[in-house]
């Protein structure tokens, strides 16, 4: 894939949720810091997978990144506009190119609507077809697309099983033809002879429209399938990014290495025979997070210095960034 | 090895306003003293409403048992009265983990309340041998801190933390059987590995046999002696672990390890996916009940149900074909 | 790709209650929500017997002004005062000679008039009051609610005698429909519309809140639409099961209150009949042995509020978007 410009550029991204008490006068008592300086860029056609434990931030990104949430400071430019700035019908033409897949096929679909009303939103939102008639043949086409057959229109989320809510939820993010697509863990709440269906339909429809992905996941295992790239998320920050290969063969950062020693292998013998990194305690809360480095305290190479100062973002081989004193 | 359980021809079913739910259908399956076996199967495939029918956990109605014999050192668990089961069984010789260690325990109840408690009425202790005993479970399952942490409540715990006080609570009574169902579902990666390392350790400390439910085929890889695989309500392979990922049999468990990417290799292929979703079960089921999915099918899979046959030592399916040769049974 | 009979990937436990979708092109046919909610309501067999009820007496009332004037349900002759239930007046007269059977036939269409307009008032003040301060949150919220609470603290009924007291005390009499009203209707419809309406505004914002974390609505965002489409086409129509309870329990709690103020004699005047202020006088000889005067328009008031709450129940469980039982 040449390389000219890049679709989506992140330059410092943050996201900060204030936390308050008291009931009259709200009260800032704390900043939750979801995100908090977030770099990137993701190129056309291109899959970059974003990987994290729950809490990490990596949805709260995602959505940020869409402008779904008000960006606390930052940058996000798609295609050139930068989101975060833009208002009105500039943004509805970002809204427009840039979509989203959601985790929960049951929560993510209006249950009062019939999947024609849900999939065609888009359509009327965007004004791009006009005609009720081409509307529903749209709708249909659209279905198609994603495996689903044109005559189940009528009918109302709560009919479907879970891997066809999904394809639905699919069908309603390619209606307004987009050049993005965040996909929000799409696969996790799907069980695993589905979730295959559904990835496999994904890289079907990124090879037939050119599409570009960001793909927020935790299943480590499924994002070295799909992604070209893939950045580990810890405390709100990106603590290393690299191509998929490189990133699970000579990984560097300590937290990757016990993010990937933990994911079991479905093999007894290779299972068996692996050294685990068993990290002792859980994610600190990220209203306080650590000092200088976030993984510090619970880092296995932690020293003084990573108590101390914040580690830099480097490229320690040709597209291989960390953020890391020790390595 | 002496089989510690036994089930037979176990059939479950509910009576819902939509008609019967074929939820199990005549499962037969045994477990050995100090072995660890995983059931594997997705959601809705009946691996948890088999154990919760053995432990007698499901309201009837609309449950209904319809059939079957679950043997445990020499009683049926599911004909003894109602009181034996409560009293000397459940919680005592068999004890049971949930998935969601955030509702399975009480939120304003101490921990060490509802640790002591369990050990006051199975194991008729005094309080203060029950807190003895609690903090020594506590700190087995690797809880620093234990005598304060028996005055925390649970939303002072963290997910991870929840599990092992669940753990420590089934450990309580010295069970010689733990069924866990989907222990580490609800948890990340690190913590899962945490869990399953503790389930390790502590297997060998205390001889005890485990079932453990997942719908993860990595998880069980280093954990598990046996696996039984199961579909729709019934069980299609059982075998040692090892022959369960090197020689699947079962069109099924083949295409379910075909349908996983691995975190160890590099991408060589697009995923096998299955077409089709599992079948309903609210209609009575009717030959192989994987026939609409599978791709071995011949004509004999719509009509008659295939039975778990051994194809090897310990090692059985429910297949009337052979997917090496393409041979029928 | 198969679609054929497919269950919900959810814990098997959940097949207890929930239902299990078998989507079967051919042989499901397609319904529509209400249809959904039809067939569970006609399960409730109390509400369809509260349906059956309330189109009765909506019938005896209506039906009823074609047979008797409202002049002959106003008509005084005090030589036939407290006459007991006989063939010429089947439910007696009342202390000035009126027909009492002729007046709870137009007492009862004020008593539902008056019903029904309070509930539209109150659900359009509590549905926009639950709605803004659900949706937008923040101080806007703070002060609605804090002003919501305010009007939950004072008592009601406290406050509707007040108020009754305060604006009923000279309002000209209104024409409507032809026909002419005593002005104290519309005072009553006021002040019960504007009491009862912080009800249905927690429930609605309640409904908001929980409804607009759902993924839909960030979908909906997603996609780019509007806030008031967010809304109106998306939260609305899931919030409206609450509201069409809360519709329906207004309209007896409406007619209840009508009945309490009326009885005390400061609701809608004479000769205006109303089944509440056919009570008021009622009152001095009950223990007379002058049952007529109270058990009719008291039995209408308790058949009415019974088969509304009926319904209200049954449509409770009927509009339940998470009980998908067919």
């Amino acid at each position: 894939m040449s390389v000219t410009q890049p679709l989506v550029e992140v330059q410092n991204l943050k996201k900060y949720f204030p936390v308050t008490s008291g009931l009259f006068l709200q009260r800032k008592v704390g900043m939750v810091r979801a995100v908090d300086g977030v770099s990137f860029i993701i190129n056309r056609g291109e899959t970059l997978g974003l990987v994290g434990e729950s809490g990490c931030g990596k949805t709260t990104a995602g959505r940020t990144l869409l402008g779904l949430y008000p960006a606390t400071a930052g940058v996000v430019r798609i295609d050139g506009h930068d989101i975060c700035s833009a208002k009105g019908r500039e943004l509805l033409s970002i809204r427009r190119k840039a979509q989203m897949i959601f985790q929960d096929p049951y929560a993510s679909l209006n249950p009062r609507w019939t999947v024609n009303a849900i999939v065609s939103e888009p359509l009327r939102v965007h004004k791009l077809i006009k005609n009720n008639k081409e509307r529903s043949e749209r709708v249909k086409e659209l279905m198609g697309l994603v495996g689903l057959s044109g005559r189940l229109v009528n009918r109302f989320p709560h009919e479907f099983s879970g891997g066809q809510r999904q394809r639905i939820g699919v069908a309603r993010a390619l209606a307004s033809e987009p050049l993005f697509i965040v996909c929000d863990e799409p696969i996790s709440a799907l069980d695993v002879s589905i979730q295959a269906q559904v990835v496999n339909l994904l890289e079907d429809l990124q090879d037939q429209f050119g599409l570009t992905y960001l793909f927020i996941a935790h299943d480590l295992s499924m994002v070295r399938h799909i992604c070209d790239r893939v950045a580990v998320m810890y405390l709100g920050v990106i603590v290393e990014l690299a191509e998929r290969n490189e990133l699970y063969e000579h990984y560097l950062h300590p937290y990757t290495r016990a993010l990937l020693s933990a994911v079991p292998i479905p093999d007894p013998k290779k299972d068996r025979a692996r050294q685990r990194i068993i990290l002792t305690g859980d994610v600190p809360s990220p209203i306080h997070p650590p000092e200088g480095c976030r993984f510090h305290p619970r880092c296995p190479l932690a020293g003084e210095e990573c108590r101390i100062n914040d580690p830099q973002w480097r490229e320690a081989a040709p597209g291989h960034w960390v953020a890391c004193h020790k390595v | 090895m002496t089989k510690i359980l036994e089930v037979n021809d176990l059939m479950t079913r509910f009576h819902t306003t939509e008609g019967m739910v074929y939820a199990v259908n005549g499962i037969s399956f045994h477990l050995d003293e100090g072995e660890t076996l995983a059931v594997v199967g997705e959601s809705g495939c009946g691996k948890s409403v088999t154990m919760m029918s053995i432990l007698r956990l499901l309201p009837m109605p609309p449950a209904q048992i319809a059939g079957g014999t679950a043997i445990y050192l020499g009683q049926d668990l599911l004909k003894i009265p109602d009181h034996e089961m409560e009293h000397n069984i459940r919680g005592k010789e068999i004890a049971m983990i949930f998935q969601d260690p955030m509702t399975s325990l009480n939120p304003v109840l101490t921990i060490g309340k509802q640790i002591t408690e369990s050990l006051r009425t199975h194991m008729f202790m005094d309080q203060a041998a029950a807190e003895r005993r609690a903090v020594e479970l506590l700190e087995m399952v690797g809880l620093s801190d234990a005598r304060q942490r028996l005055k925390a409540y649970p939303h002072q715990f963290s997910g991870g933390m929840r599990q092992r006080v669940m753990i420590a609570m089934a450990l309580a009574c010295n069970p010689s059987i733990l069924i866990a169902d989907e222990p580490t579902t609800a948890l990340d990666v690190t913590i899962q590995a945490q869990i399953v390392e503790l389930v390790i350790r502590l297997r060998e400390q205390i001889h005890m046999a485990i079932i453990w439910i997942t719908h993860n085929l990595g998880v069980v890889a280093g954990l598990a002696d046996r696996v039984n695989v199961m579909y729709a309500g019934y069980i299609v392979e059982e075998a040692n672990v090892e022959d369960i990922y090197e020689d699947p049999s079962h069109p099924y468990t083949n295409a379910l390890l075909a349908a996983l990417p691995r975190v160890d290799r590099r991408r060589d292929r697009r995923l096998k996916s299955i077409a089709g979703a599992p079948p309903s079960l609210l209609v009575e089921p009717h030959g192989c009940p994987f026939a609409p999915r599978c791709e071995y099918v011949v004509e004999r899979c719509g009509m008659e149900t295939p039975r778990l046959t051994p194809v090897g030592r310990d090692h059985a399916i429910a297949c009337w074909v052979d997917i090496k040769t393409g041979a029928q049974r | 790709m198969a679609k054929r009979g497919i269950p919900d990937p959810q814990p098997a436990l959940s097949k207890i209650e929930g239902p299990v979708s078998a989507l079967d092109e051919l042989e499901t046919p397609i319904l529509t929500l209400s249809q959904l909610a039809w067939r569970r309501f006609r399960r409730h067999k109390m509400a369809v017997a509260g349906v059956i009820i309330l189109i009765l007496l909506v019938a005896y009332c209506i039906g009823g002004a074609f047979i008797f004037s409202e002049s002959y349900a106003n008509h005084t002759d005090t030589s036939l005062r407290l006459q007991p239930p006989a063939a010429e007046h089947p439910f007696g007269t009342d202390t000035t000679g009126r027909d009492i059977l002729a007046r709870t036939i137009y007492g009862g269409q004020i008593s539902l008039l008056i019903g029904l307009t309070a509930m539209i008032l109150e659900i359009t003040v509590g549905v926009l009051i639950g709605a803004v301060t659900g949706f937008f949150g923040g101080w806007l919220d703070n002060i609605l609610m804090r002003f919501t609470e305010a009007v939950l603290i004072v008592p009601q009924i406290f406050l509707l005698l007040v108020m009754a007291k305060f604006f009923g005390g000279n309002v000209p009499n209104i024409v409507f429909l032809g026909r002419e009203f005593s002005g104290s209707v519309i005072v009553i419809v006021f002040i019960i519309g504007l009491t009862a309406w912080p009800y249905t505004a927690r429930i609605v914002r309640a409904q908001f809140l929980s409804i607009k974390e759902n993924e839909f609505i960030l979908a909906a965002r997603a996609t780019g639409t509007s806030t008031w489409g967010i809304i109106f086409r998306h939260i609305l129509p899931n919030s409206i099961a609450p509201i069409v309870v809360a519709a329906t329990l207004g309209v007896a709690n409406a007619i209840t209150l009508e009945a309490y103020i009326s009885f005390l004699g400061l609701g809608v005047r004479p000769p205006t009949a109303t089944w509440g202020n056919m009570l008021e006088g009622a009152y001095n000889y009950i223990d007379q042995g002058v049952y007529w005067l109270w058990l009719f328009p008291g039995l209408l008031i308790l058949f009415i509020v019974l088969s509304i709450n009926f319904v209200g129940d049954g449509l409770r469980d009927a509009l339940d978007p998470r009980s998908r039982a067919v």
